[in-house]
C-alpha cells in the first residue's frame, strides 16, 4: 500500500491518509479482504505518530472502508461500489449547486464556468 | 492498564523553585513528549518518576503501582537514558554490562549485543573515549537490553548532530511498533516532538500548562492575525498572549474554536507549530 504524505499541506495528516486509503479501495487498487498494515507498522513507514495512523484507521472503520481484528490487524471491508459511487455523486451535485449559484451571484456565465472547471480538473 | 504513569497534584519546593500541581499521564503504547524551556522543571517531574526525588505532596504511580511497596518491580521495567554519561568514564562497554546485567531479572544478552552491532559501538573503549551521540547509544543499548516497557529519555537529543537526531527517531520509532511499550520523551528541541509525539505536555515555570494528544494541541492552539483594532477588553480574553506591533497584532490562542466564532474572516487562523506554543507561553500567560 503506498501513501504519500505532504508535511507542508493544510490538509491534517490523518486526513490524507484516509482520503488515500479510500481512494485505493475505490478504484479497485486496494481488494476486499486485503490486508492492510498496523498502524503501528504504519507509522514506522511514514514517519508519523502512532496516534496519526490510529486516527485515520479509526475514521476508515467509521465509514466502513476497513475492520480490524484484535491480535490480526485490519483489513479491506466488502463494499458496495454502486452504492458509494452514488453517494459521491450526490456529493458532488451538491457541490455543484452551490458553485452555480456563486457564480450566478456575480454574474459569471456558464461558458465561463465551464473553462474554468476544464483548467482546473486539467490541473 | 491505560496509564503507565500517574502524578496526581505532585509538588516539590526547593529555595528559589517549585513545581507545583503537577497532574500528568502517560500513556501506554505511545510516546510523550515533555516540552519546556530550560528550568521549566522537566528534569525534577523526571526525577520523581524514576523515585530519584520525593515528592513533598501528591502521588506518583508508575504500572499503577507505588514506590513505597514497588520500588524495585517497578525499576525493572523502566529503561532511563540521560543526557550525558551516567557511567564511570574510564570503564568500558563490556564492563558496564557486566555491572549492569545482573541488577535486571530480564537482562538480555543477546538483545544487548544486537544493539551494540546495530549502533556500531566498540564493546572494549573507554567510555571517555566516546562522543556525545556513542554516550547515548550507549546508554539507549542497556536501557532497551533487559525489555523496559517505559523508556524515559531526558533530553536526549541536546548536542547531537541533526543526523543523529533523526537516526535516534528512527530507532524510537521502531520502538514503538511493539504496542506495549510507552516513551517519555523530554526535549526542549521541538522538531523532535513533531515527528514522534502522540501525546504532549508542557510544563512552564514549575506548572504543568497542558497534557494532551498531538490533536487537541492542533486543534485548540492556533497563531491568529489581525489589526489592531479589532482587539479590547473583551476579546482579548480569547488569547493567551498577544504581540502587538504597529502592522498589527499577532496571538496565541488556546480556544481556537471560540476565535473563528468572535473575529470570522476578519482575522487569520493559522497552525501554531510547538515552538511557537512555546514561545508565546513564555511571555506570559492569562489562562481563562
Amino acid at each position: 500500500m503506498q501513501i504519500i504524505i505532504s508535511n507542508s499541506s493544510k490538509e491534517p495528516i490523518y486526513e490524507q491518509i484516509t482520503n488515500q486509503v479510500k481512494s485505493a479501495i475505490l478504484t479497485g487498487e486496494l481488494q476486499e479482504g486485503a490486508a492492510i498494515p498496523s498502524m503501528r507498522k504504519l507509522a514506522k513507514d511514514l514517519q508519523i505518530s502512532v496516534i496519526t495512523t490510529k486516527r485515520a484507521y479509526e475514521e476508515l472503520e467509521k465509514s466502513g472502508f476497513i475492520y480490524s481484528i484484535v491480535g490480526k490487524g485490519s483489513f479491506v471491508a466488502e463494499q458496495n461500489l454502486e452504492v458509494i459511487r452514488e453517494k459521491k455523486l450526490h456529493v458532488i451535485e451538491e457541490q455543484l449547486n452551490a458553485v452555480i449559484t456563486n457564480s450566478k451571484e456575480i454574474g459569471l456565465s456558464l461558458d465561463e464556468l465551464q473553462q474554468l472547471l476544464t483548467i482546473l480538473y486539467e490541473e | 492498564m491505560e496509564n503507565v504513569v500517574e502524578l496526581k497534584n505532585v509538588a516539590k519546593k526547593f529555595k528559589g523553585f517549585a513545581v507545583e500541581n503537577i497532574n500528568l499521564e502517560i500513556k501506554q503504547g505511545f510516546v510523550t513528549g515533555f516540552m519546556g524551556e530550560n528550568g521549566a522543571g522537566k528534569s525534577t517531574t523526571i526525577k520523581m518518576i524514576l523515585n530519584l526525588l520525593q515528592p513533598d505532596a501528591g502521588e506518583v504511580k508508575v504500572f499503577g503501582l507505588d514506590y513505597h511497596s514497588h520500588e524495585k518491580a517497578i525499576k525493572e521495567r523502566i529503561g532511563f537514558v540521560y543526557d550525558g554519561n551516567v557511567f564511570f568514564e574510564g570503564l568500558n562497554l563490556k564492563d558496564i554490562k557486566r555491572i549492569v546485567a545482573p541488577a535486571y531479572k530480564r537482562w538480555d544478552d543477546d538483545l544487548f549485543y544486537k544493539y551494540i552491532e546495530q549502533f556500531e559501538l566498540p564493546l572494549n573503549k573507554a567510555i571517555k573515549t566516546f562522543s556525545k551521540g556513542m554516550q547515548m547509544k550507549a546508554s539507549l543499548a542497556i536501557a532497551l537490553s533487559h525489555h523496559a516497557e517505559l523508556i524515559i529519555l531526558d533530553e536526549p537529543t541536546a548536542g547531537l548532530d541533526p543526523i543523529f537526531r533523526r537516526e535516534l527517531l528512527d530507532l524510537l520509532q521502531e520502538l514503538m511498533v511493539d504496542g506495549n511499550r510507552s516513551i517519555f520523551f523530554s526535549t526542549h528541541i521541538t522538531s523532535d516532538l513533531d515527528r514522534i509525539a502522540d501525546y504532549l505536555a508542557f510544563i512552564h515555570k514549575g506548572e504543568l500548562i497542558f497534557n494532551q494528544s498531538v490533536h487537541e494541541v492542533a486543534e485548540n492552539y492556533a497563531l491568529v492575525k489581525g489589526k489592531l483594532d479589532l482587539l479590547d477588553r473583551d476579546t482579548e480574553k480569547a488569547f493567551v498572549h498577544i504581540r502587538r506591533a504597529s502592522t498589527g497584532f499577532e496571538a496565541l490562542t488556546d480556544n481556537s474554536s471560540e476565535v473563528k466564532k468572535t473575529f470570522g474572516d476578519r482575522v487569520v487562523i493559522e497552525r501554531a507549530s510547538l515552538e511557537d506554543i512555546m514561545y508565546y507561553l513564555k511571555g506570559g500567560i492569562h489562562l481563562g
